[in-house]
């Protein structure tokens, strides 16, 4: 088997390690007998789904999609990827109740990750809507729910496959009646005021996610574009249709030089696009695609950011820590890093009893930046302090630069997931870079 | 194992007491590094510089005994070395090297052989080795640290001058054998640096600490850079150094 350099969507810290593609779970459980990890889309920003000098199992293989059950429910190969399911199910009027911004992601790979949505604060992460899920560890295959060794179960949502490999999920799927999404669109000056919209009026929605400026300082920091949604019922459309997602028509084909997204050129895209948003828009029809993954309209946009790749950072605090946000995007604005329009949003109750899994009730904020700025590590170890502070979290599934210390601070429960982990996996072979970098799941790492 | 930034989270330093190995060392510490690996002769220092590096963060120390006189001892040195490490070595620096006094060693064959030994066939040894397993990890980063007295040849160093010429120049082959590998290795050319190396000599223009070398050493591991001058001006320095007519070099380097 050759090797094969890999990295994560942010094309920082790669390395080469031998892939397997098994099509069968006794292929698959054959191959756990040397240090291994899962690897889907490879959309993790950073290096979750890759190790060095191991090997590295690509769930593409695990790639049935089962009939649609009258009730919504559909069994899925962990490798199905989000744009194959949605090609299935829009047409018949189902669609995945959780979504993260891309629909380059595979089933095992939102459940490893425990991907929300922008109606995270109405129906939680993916993991309240798997209701079965078979995961291969060296301990042999199982099946798992939330009755079934539910803390096995539950470990798994957000653990960056380090309990096993996925092999197959259920999931309930949610109806809808076309493949348009009435969007209600505002554009705020600054960050109280879009905050307080949101905590007044997030709840009549079920899609909220606010972009927010973290260039622009002084009256106008924290300038706001506030969008949420419902789906669309076929009586508020002329000619409702039910048509599945069209792959992208463009792609970024090569890399572009690292100096290409600079500060001039940021603040000018974050200018555009606050100036292209309407002041006000009323129950404006979108499709479902535009609406919840605009990103992926361009194929390998991530080369843009050129040679030296960026990174996301994306942390939530709780409602209580509110101010946190706004500290943070000072922050920010203050060091002059550049920066694309953060994502903004509210959370609603979490998964507890997942060790790994990220949300939190309260607000979630995520920025990308590109590698370049000689102030950016220093400037994101001070946002950790700050986030840690306010007992809050960064999301593993984007992480390329946390530190041990500063993950065990975030993640209370890491302890109790390195038991579990011990009990399925007691010789530590499911690792990867990131859990060695973070020293997760066991003393070993 | 390195993050999105180049932050190494564990070193190795072959030549651990090297001052500015020490600076590196320290500000590595300062960000990301935990767990520092020293390989060196002296216990004394070694010591010295684990409690150093311990003092500016780090977690874990150990240290590993060699002699740069005995290349054939060098594989077994740098898998001591990395075992001690006890995770994936995300950063290895090579900082062997012997300055010496010139004037006594010109004329004696066993001190002249001894230059070329530790300051050359040792680390190239070592590299060897490090190459191998660094490879099997599929990811990993070596500096070694070279010298501007490599580039130009100056007649009050020519026996370390050659040496380091021989190190760099051998070096250069091993980073385009990295290609493709996950490995990468960086040459560190510094120009005249004060330490305990370089007591007593006469210094020069651009003469640089060992903070800011390594400063430049952080910034060129960072930025990925090939090879990394410190000060960086020197690369300009010596663009036009190496094409003096010899009668000119000689009257500026050695007066």
């Amino acid at each position: 088997m050759s090797r094969v350099r890999l990295s994560g969507w942010g094309r920082t810290a790669p390395s080469l390690a031998r892939v397997l593609r098994p099509s069968s779970e006794d292929e698959l459980l054959e191959a756990m007998s040397e240090p291994l990890i899962a690897r889907g889309l490879g959309r993790s920003y950073g290096d979750a789904a890759q190790l060095g000098g191991g090997l590295v199992i690509d769930n593409a293989g695990f790639d049935t999609i089962g009939p649609i059950g009258e009730d919504g429910l559909v069994e899925l190969g962990a490798g199905v990827s989000l744009e194959d399911l949605l090609a299935v199910a829009i047409p018949q009027g189902w669609f995945i109740p959780v979504t993260p911004g891309t629909r380059q992601v595979s089933v095992g790979g939102m459940i490893g990750a425990d991907v929300h949505g922008k109606n995270h604060h109405r129906d939680g992460s993916i993991a309240r809507h798997v209701t079965q899920m078979r995961l291969i560890s060296p301990q042999g295959p199982m099946s798992l729910s939330a009755s079934q060794d539910p803390e096995l179960f539950f470990a798994t949502m957000g653990a960056m496959g380090l309990t096993g490999v996925i092999s197959a999920a259920s999931i309930q799927m949610v109806p809808i009646e076309t493949d348009q999404v009435l969007v209600d669109t505002e554009r705020f000056e600054d960050l109280d005021a879009v905050m307080s919209e949101m905590e007044r009026s997030d709840e009549a929605y079920h899609y909220s996610v606010a972009w927010v400026d973290c260039m622009t300082s002084g009256a106008h920091m924290g300038r706001a574009i506030l969008t949420r949604g419902e789906h669309a019922p076929a009586s508020a459309l002329e000619a409702p249709t039910r048509r599945g997602p069209r792959p992208a028509r463009l792609r970024v084909a090569f890399d572009a030089p690292s100096g290409l997204l600079n500060p001039l050129s940021i603040r000018a895209f974050n200018e555009l696009w606050f100036r292209a948003a309407p002041r006000r828009a009323r129950e404006e029809p979108q499709d479902l695609a535009s609406f919840f993954h605009p990103l992926d309209g361009v194929r390998d946009w991530n080369r843009l950011y050129g040679r030296r790749g960026f990174v996301q950072y994306q942390f939530c605090v709780p409602t209580a820590s509110a101010p946190t946000i706004r500290r943070a995007i000072e922050m920010l604005s203050a060091s002059r890093v550049p920066s694309f329009l953060a994502v903004l949003k509210r959370f609603g109750p979490g998964t507890p009893q997942a060790p790994l899994s990220f949300p939190q009730p309260g607000w979630t904020l995520a920025l990308d930046l590109p590698v370049g700025p000689e102030r950016l590590p220093g400037v994101l170890d001070a946002l950790d302090r700050l986030v840690i502070e306010a007992g809050g979290r960064v999301y593993l599934a984007k992480d390329a630069r946390l530190s041990p210390a500063s993950v065990a601070a975030m993640y209370p429960d890491l302890e109790q997931f390195a038991r579990v982990k011990e009990r399925v996996d007691p010789h530590g072979l499911l690792r990867s870079d990131l859990s060695q970098r973070l020293r997760l799941g066991s003393a070993h790492g | 194992m390195d993050n999105a930034f180049g932050q190494p989270q564990n070193v190795v330093v072959l030549g651990g007491s090297s001052d500015i190995a020490r600076a590196i060392v320290r500000k590595l510490c300062a960000a990301r590094v935990t767990t520092v690996v020293l390989a060196g002769r002296s216990p004394g220092l070694l010591e010295e510089a684990a409690a150093e590096a311990r003092d500016y963060g780090a977690t874990r120390t150990e240290t590993v005994l060699f002699d740069a006189e005995e290349p054939s001892h060098a594989g077994r040195v740098v898998a001591e070395a990395l075992a001690k490490v006890g995770e994936p070595v995300d950063l290895v620096i090579v900082a062997v090297g012997l300055l010496g006094n010139q004037r006594e060693m010109e004329d004696d064959p066993v001190a002249a052989a001894r230059m070329v030994t530790v300051n050359m066939t040792w680390p190239v040894a070592a590299l060897a080795e490090l190459r191998a397993r660094l490879i099997a990890q599929g990811r990993g980063r070596i500096l070694v640290i070279s010298s501007v007295a490599s580039i130009r040849i100056r007649r009050s160093q020519y026996l370390y001058g050659a040496a380091k010429a021989g190190l760099d120049r051998h070096c250069q082959g091993l980073a385009d054998s990295l290609a493709g590998t996950g490995v990468t290795l960086q040459l560190l050319r510094p120009g005249f640096v004060r330490s305990k190396m370089t007591e007593g000599e006469p210094e020069v223009p651009f003469t640089t600490g060992v903070n800011e070398v390594a400063d430049n050493a952080l910034a060129g591991l960072e930025r990925a850079e090939r090879v990394i001058w410190s000060p960086p001006i020197l690369r300009y320095v010596f663009f036009v150094l190496r094409h003096l007519p010899a009668p000119i070099w000689r009257r500026v380097m050695d007066r």
